[in-house]
């Protein structure tokens, strides 16, 4: 999104531009934010996921003027927020189980209809396990019944909550509780895993993005176009956990940052099954350069290094970076085969 | 709505649980030194002026003013300052550095043509103070001196003010009518310029006039010249004789095949206007190699395009009438140039000496007092002289010649003689740390190449003494300006705002102070201070 | 005037619920429940339950799940399943009670499986007994019609959710005369759902926080009574209903001549109507038996229960579940009710899997009992084939013997040598 001719020294890489209208300023910068959940949470210094959840809530907030309610999955998003008796958030929401946030927010939309309050909205949100795993039956039936729903996953690739497991969204050769780095493949196995993107996509859902907690704008500008269009539609925000990927708190962003300029997570858009737009690689960087600030990735610099295994993920990033099209001379994502 | 016991809660509720009792480690909002004003000899503060340039519209003006504070010559220096600046710039690591010098000479450009002027806000100290030589030092104190409320008078030995902005800096590089602008100003603030009004004793000339202190800026005026046997045809002349006369509107005889000997910016000059009075060529001879040479590189490829040859690694033995002989050297070890004895002929109608300029201190002769060592007056940490009141800055005193250097110390003196009448201790400069490039996060700064200047073209330029360097236009120079990191000081970004998890910094939106951390709720993760673009905020330990 | 039809069961739940104007439906089909949901389906498509919104969603959690949403959004939510679908949607159960949600289900009472078996029993329902839901069951088509009317204005009243069980196929598939009520009756005897709490943008509250041991207790113990309460309430609602509609109906525990019994049959649904027969039959026989329907099982109304069997001398409880290895389930609330008391308990399993409960071996096992042939300190199977379970006890005696192997032999010897 960057204005030609002028250059507005930051444009909108960072959070506000005071050389920028204030109509065009991230909702983050504007000191008025909801700030849908507010200080005084219980989440882990640097925590990538409750910055993912209020950047996207405030920007759902500004969008619906306030008229949402929110369905939220157990996780740590929820454990952090709410322990009795005290709650971080500032909208009407609800948690009710794991696996459920989808049919709940389901079940919300069609309260909505059948009172004749289609104008406020519903948001579900959910960790990567509350929604690649065991939420995603429910998913995919509120996808299929396009059901008036943001669904917003935070991504932090794996089961923080319960210390740290490995997810169907935890990366091949990253440690966790149950991954460890020990055996000949040390960390979590090769193909294995699902992007549930692509999934999403293929239920041909209104709308369908990734993005991450490092681009603020881009990500708010998805809640936009998300909460401007009704039906089923699916966000899915990369947010880095320092306690479970080893991380320092001060890189959150940083690593969210390099996980895109590596190709490791392709930030795209798609409508009705079809990619419309792909942010490009900016500064493209080896996946070296995000594994290693990772202690989930220690074994791979370690004694003996395994540079085997940071080539098959290089490979990987790679192939994203074919298959999306996320370098500037690339001539697009992959197209459909039809 | 009646709210069951302990499973449905009060929104915001969490406040009360103050998680800045989780922190090691507190964010600071610094204000490191940046680099650029660092290296600026007048003590420019370049990242504010162009902070107020970013905005552009009203912005310029307050840009302008703040210039103006430390500098009286925005319009000069964007013409002729060396731009140490630039060369620090942080950006240069990132991709090109800031062009600072041509933001700065825009902002000259629009105070001229818009008639921006400063005036004096203090009220009089009644003192009276002596300024000796009217170059760019001499002016720059008269300025400062002149604003903060004290008499000041210019002696000036030569017929115009400027000093060597008039007399070797060309026109191609500083039009006149910028110069006289810019001095004009000066005088406007009621600073009285004698001109034709050489002082020859110090002592006298301040007792006549009742001044209470001297500042002295008579420059180096004399050129050097080396010891060369020349046959009696041969035509031989030193490089700031002829760029005075020039200014003064002589037409030196050069002939059509010029030799310029010297390696610095004096040399590239005088080849330069050898060229535009009509030599077909014009060679600089220089005892050593390109990389080493004293001149700035821009100045060595302005010259390039203009034609003027260059004969590295050769030493001028004899001169004759048309031709000379030159001699072949060698770095050695320490990259100091040998003879070979392989000699060559080079044909040259005249030889132009560019070696450097001595200072003329016969005004000091009867103040044994004021120390001179290796031709230059000593001074100290205030630029005072040996005598008491008697500052002295400029090319006269030791250290890098440069119009910006002559401001600097301008403009420092000024400050210490304003002490120094007041009886106050000297003003020591705050220690502040330089904000280093590895302190910032540039992955915010837009992507955005530098805007180089436009320059006149080149058969224009080997004939003319027009400028040869433009300005740029409004849309380049705000881009530049906004291409600045400011680096180590806030410059409202939002960014720790946006990224704190925990909400805890507040905009307050206060001048000065933007931003304020709620120390009840930061945890110290430490994100606001890795993502400020400009390495502002710093990460101190806690206290526990 | 009501009109009074042939009906099959499901129709007429199914229309009585879309009188109760339930804003949205979301159920998930299973045998024998499909009937209500198919019809409650139709009724939406026909516009003659608007505005309802019905989900079809993906699974019994997702039917669930989306009745939390609903509810917590402040709409009337109904929903119906039965056995496996009742266990898959187990977490949501105990999560809609804890939240306090008034969420009204049907389940339609069947086996669990393995072996799978869509039959009639109501191990389904006795599986979830702690959910923290109210679980009202129903004797007769014409009960499960008013349970239901009764059902919405129950929870709402107190905000929790109720189960109101009915005999898959006995009841969900039989076609009897039912009074289905008139919507202006459903109307004037149930209010506009008034919700306790709800999310609302003018007014956001969080709902469903996380509490530790601090509170936890507290919070268990409100929910406690509050269910209570409801002992109170629904023989103030079974009152309402009888003078709104002219009939009886709902209550919690029904009594079927038990003055003077000595020997009262406890048992719930719609076997009770084949015990009247021989309870009848007894009671002519000059034999002093009774009967005790008990509608409401949870909360369990212990207070009624021991009233209404206070003189009896022996109490069968006849039920269609058990919980393996332990016992009877509601034998053993029964004798939570007589603790104190001489009454002796018998614990019999009956109609498990489909198994019909028929008056002969109702009757067959009364005798059994007034003969004192009936060991109280052990659990019965009504009509246990020993034929089909013999040979593998004996062999499991053989190879994992014990006394408890050898005890089992002889049980299930004994009560293969008896009638029942
Ligand atoms: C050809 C040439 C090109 C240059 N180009 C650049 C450039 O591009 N950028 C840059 O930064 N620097 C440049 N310089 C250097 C720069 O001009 C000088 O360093 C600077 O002018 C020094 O300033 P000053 O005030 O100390 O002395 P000067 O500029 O030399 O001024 C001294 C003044 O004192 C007067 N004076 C001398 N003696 C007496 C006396 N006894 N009584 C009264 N008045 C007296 C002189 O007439 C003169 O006006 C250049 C120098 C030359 C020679
Ligand atoms: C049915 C069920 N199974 C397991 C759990 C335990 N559990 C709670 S949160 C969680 C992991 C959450 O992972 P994710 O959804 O990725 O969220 P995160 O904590 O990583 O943000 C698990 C396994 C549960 N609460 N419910
Ligand atoms: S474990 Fe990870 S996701 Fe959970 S609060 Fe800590 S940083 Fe956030
Ligand atoms: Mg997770």
């Amino acid at each position: 999104m960057t204005v030609e001719p002028k250059l507005y020294q930051v444009d909108t890489f960072a959070v506000g531009n005071r050389l920028l209208d204030p109509a065009q300023r991230s909702e983050q910068a504007r000191a008025d934010r909801s700030n849908a959940i507010t200080s005084g949470h219980r989440a882990c210094q640097g925590c990538g996921e409750v910055l993912g959840a209020r950047y996207v809530l405030d920007a759902a907030m500004r969008a619906t003027g306030g008229n949402m309610v929110a369905a939220n999955a157990t996780g740590c998003l929820e454990v952090f927020s709410t322990p009795y008796p005290e709650t971080s958030w500032q909208l009407p929401w609800l948690h009710s189980l794991f696996g459920n946030a989808p049919a709940v927010a389901s079940g919300m939309a069609a309260a909505l209809r059948a009172q004749g309050r289609s104008d406020t909205r519903v948001v579900a949100q959910a960790g990567d396990g509350g929604t690649v795993d065991i939420g995603f039956g429910c998913l995919s039936g509120m996808f299929e019944r396009n059901d008036d729903v943001l669904f917003v996953c935070y991504d932090n690739e794996g089961y923080m909550n319960t210390g740290v497991q490995r997810s169907g969204a935890t990366p091949p050769a990253a440690r966790t509780a149950n991954t460890k780095a020990l055996g000949p493949e040390p960390g979590n196995a090769f193909g294995q895993g699902k992007f549930v993107p692509l999934i999403a996509m293929a239920h041909e859902i209104p709308y369908v993005a990734t993005a991450t907690v490092a681009d603020l704008r881009d990500l708010e500008a998805k809640v936009e176009t998300a909460m401007g269009m009704s039906g089923a539609r699916y966000l899915h925000v990369l947010v880095p956990c320092p306690l479970g990927w080893g991380s320092a708190s001060e890189d959150t962003i940083k690593v969210a940052r390099l996980a895109r300029e590596t190709g490791i997570f392709p930030v795209f858009e798609a409508e009705r099954g079809r990619i419309t737009a792909v942010s490009k690689i900016r500064r493209w960087q080896p996946v070296e350069e995000y594994l290693r600030i990772q202690r989930r990735y220690a074994h791979l610099f370690g004694e003996p290094r395994r540079d085997d295994i940071v080539a098959r993920i290089q490979a990987q990033a790679d192939h994203n970076i074919d298959r999306f099209g996320l370098l500037d001379d690339d001539p697009g994502y992959e197209q459909d085969q039809e | 709505m009646e709210k069951p016991f302990a499973i449905t809660l009060d929104v915001g509720s969490s406040k009360a649980n103050k998680t800045g009792s989780w922190r090691t480690e507190r964010p600071v909002y610094v204000d490191l030194l940046p680099p650029c004003s660092n290296a600026c000899p007048a003590g420019e503060d370049v990242r504010s002026w162009l902070y107020d340039a970013e905005e552009g519209g009203a912005g310029y003006e307050r840009a302008w003013r703040t210039i103006m504070e430390d500098n009286p010559f925005p319009a000069i220096m964007g013409r002729v300052c060396y731009h140490p600046c630039e060369t620090a710039c942080n950006r240069g690591q990132l991709d090109e550095a800031v062009g600072i010098n041509s933001v700065e000479r825009f902002l000259g450009d629009e105070a001229l043509r818009e008639g921006w002027s400063v005036s004096v806000d203090a009220p009089s100290t009644g003192k009276k103070v002596l300024v000796v030589g009217a170059g760019p030092s001499g002016l720059s104190a008269a300025y400062h001196l002149a604003r903060r409320g004290h008499a000041v008078t210019i002696l000036e030995a030569g017929p115009m003010a400027g000093g060597m902005m008039r007399f070797g800096i060309p026109a191609y590089r500083l039009p006149r009518e910028v110069l006289d602008a810019e001095v004009q100003r000066i005088l406007d603030l009621g600073v009285r310029l004698e001109l034709d009004a050489k002082v020859t004793d110090l002592d006298a000339t301040m007792a006549e006039g009742g001044y209470d202190a001297a500042f002295l800026s008579v420059g180096a005026q004399v050129g050097r010249r080396a010891y060369i046997p020349a046959g009696s045809a041969a035509h031989v002349l030193d490089a700031v004789s002829m760029l005075h006369g020039l200014a003064e509107g002589e037409r030196p005889l050069l002939g059509r095949r010029v030799a310029v000997y010297g390696g610095g910016n004096t040399a590239l000059d005088a080849a330069r206007t050898a060229r535009r009075l009509g030599a077909s060529e014009a060679v600089v001879v220089y005892r050593r190699t390109r990389d080493r040479m004293p001149a700035h590189e821009s100045e060595v490829r302005e010259a390039e395009d203009e034609g003027v040859l260059f004969r590295w690694l050769t030493t001028i033995k004899q001169v004759e009438g048309g031709a000379m002989t030159v001699e072949r050297m060698e770095l050695d070890d320490t990259g100091f140039p040998q003879p070979t004895g392989e000699v060559d002929e080079l044909a040259a109608d005249s030889l132009v000496l560019a070696l450097g300029q001595d200072t003329d201190l016969s005004l000091l002769d009867a103040m044994p007092d004021v120390a001179v060592d290796d031709g230059v007056v000593q001074v100290d940490g205030t630029l005072m002289t040996g005598r008491p009141g008697v500052f002295a800055g400029g090319d006269m005193v030791p250290g890098e010649r440069s119009v910006t250097v002559g401001v600097g110390h301008g403009r420092h003196a000024a400050e210490q003689i304003d002490a120094w009448l007041a009886g106050r201790a000297p003003r020591v400069p705050a220690d502040r740390a330089v904000a280093p490039y590895d302190g910032l996060n540039t992955w915010y700064f837009a992507d955005a190449p530098r805007t180089h200047r436009p320059t006149l073209e080149t058969v224009r330029r080997q004939s003319t003494f027009d400028e040869v360097v433009q300005g740029l236009d409004e849309d380049n120079a705000l881009y530049e300006a906004r291409r600045c990191m400011s680096c180590g000081t806030c410059f409202q970004c939002d960014n720790c705002f946006g990224v704190c998890p925990d909400n805890a910094v507040l905009k307050i939106g206060r001048p000065g102070e933007p931003y304020l951390i709620d120390l009840d709720y930061c945890k110290g993760c430490g994100l606001c201070a890795s993502e400020c673009p400009s390495g502002a905020i710093a990460m101190e330990p806690e206290e526990i | 005037m009501p009109v009074r039809s042939q009906i099959e069961g499901s129709q007429a739940v199914a229309r009585a619920v879309a009188r109760c104007r339930p804003q949205v439906v979301a159920a998930y089909p299973i045998s024998p429940q499909t009937h209500i949901v198919e019809s409650l389906a139709d009724l939406v498509r026909t516009g003659e339950l608007d505005p309802c919104e019905y989900l079809m969603v993906e699974s019994e959690l997702g039917a669930m799940s989306a009745c939390i949403g609903s509810s917590a959004m402040g709409s009337r939510t109904y929903t119906a399943t039965a056995s496996q679908g009742l266990l898959f949607m187990a977490e949501a159960l105990f999560n809609a009670s804890g939240l306090g949600l008034p969420i009204v289900m049907t389940v339609a009472n069947r086996a669990i499986g393995a072996p799978i078996n869509i039959w009639n029993d109501h191990s389904d329902s006795m599986s979830m007994r702690d959910s923290g839901w109210v679980q009202l069951f129903a004797s007769s088509n014409q009960e499960a019609v008013d349970l239901h009317v009764q059902a919405f204005r129950l929870a709402e009243r107190l905000s929790l959710p109720v189960m109101v069980c009915m005999d898959g196929f006995v009841l969900t598939h039989a076609v009897e005369q039912v009074d289905v009520p008139e919507q202006d009756e459903v109307d004037a005897f149930l209010p506009p759902f008034t919700p306790r709490q709800q999310l609302d943008p003018a007014q956001p509250v969080s709902i469903g926080a996380m509490v530790g041991p601090e509170a936890f207790t507290e919070v268990k113990y409100l929910m406690h009574a509050r269910q209570m309460q409801a002992l109170d309430e629904i023989p103030r609602i079974a009152a309402d209903f009888e003078a709104a509609f002219g009939r009886p109906a709902g209550g919690l525990v029904r009594p079927y001549r038990t003055d003077d019994a000595e020997t009262v049959v406890v048992a719930l649904g719609s076997q009770v109507g084949t015990i009247e027969v021989v309870v009848d039959q007894l009671r002519d026989e000059g034999h002093p038996v009774g009967l005790l329907d008990v509608t409401c099982f949870r909360p369990w109304p212990r207070d009624e229960v021991r009233r209404a069997l206070a003189g009896a001398a022996n109490v069968v409880v006849l039920e269609k579940a058990f919980a393996v290895g332990a016992g009877g389930i509601v034998g053993q609330n029964t004798r939570l009710a007589l603790a104190g008391t001489p009454t002796v308990v018998h614990d019999v399993v009956a109609g498990l899997g489909g198994r019909p409960v028929t008056a002969a071996a109702v009757r067959g096992l009364l005798d059994d009992v007034l003969a004192g042939r009936v060991d109280p300190h052990r659990l019965h199977f009504l009509g246990l084939r020993t034929d089909l379970v013999d040979g593998q006890l004996r062999r499991d005696a053989a190879s994992v013997p014990g006394p408890h192997a050898e005890s089992m032999l002889r049980e299930a010897g004994v009560i293969g040598s008896g009638s029942h």
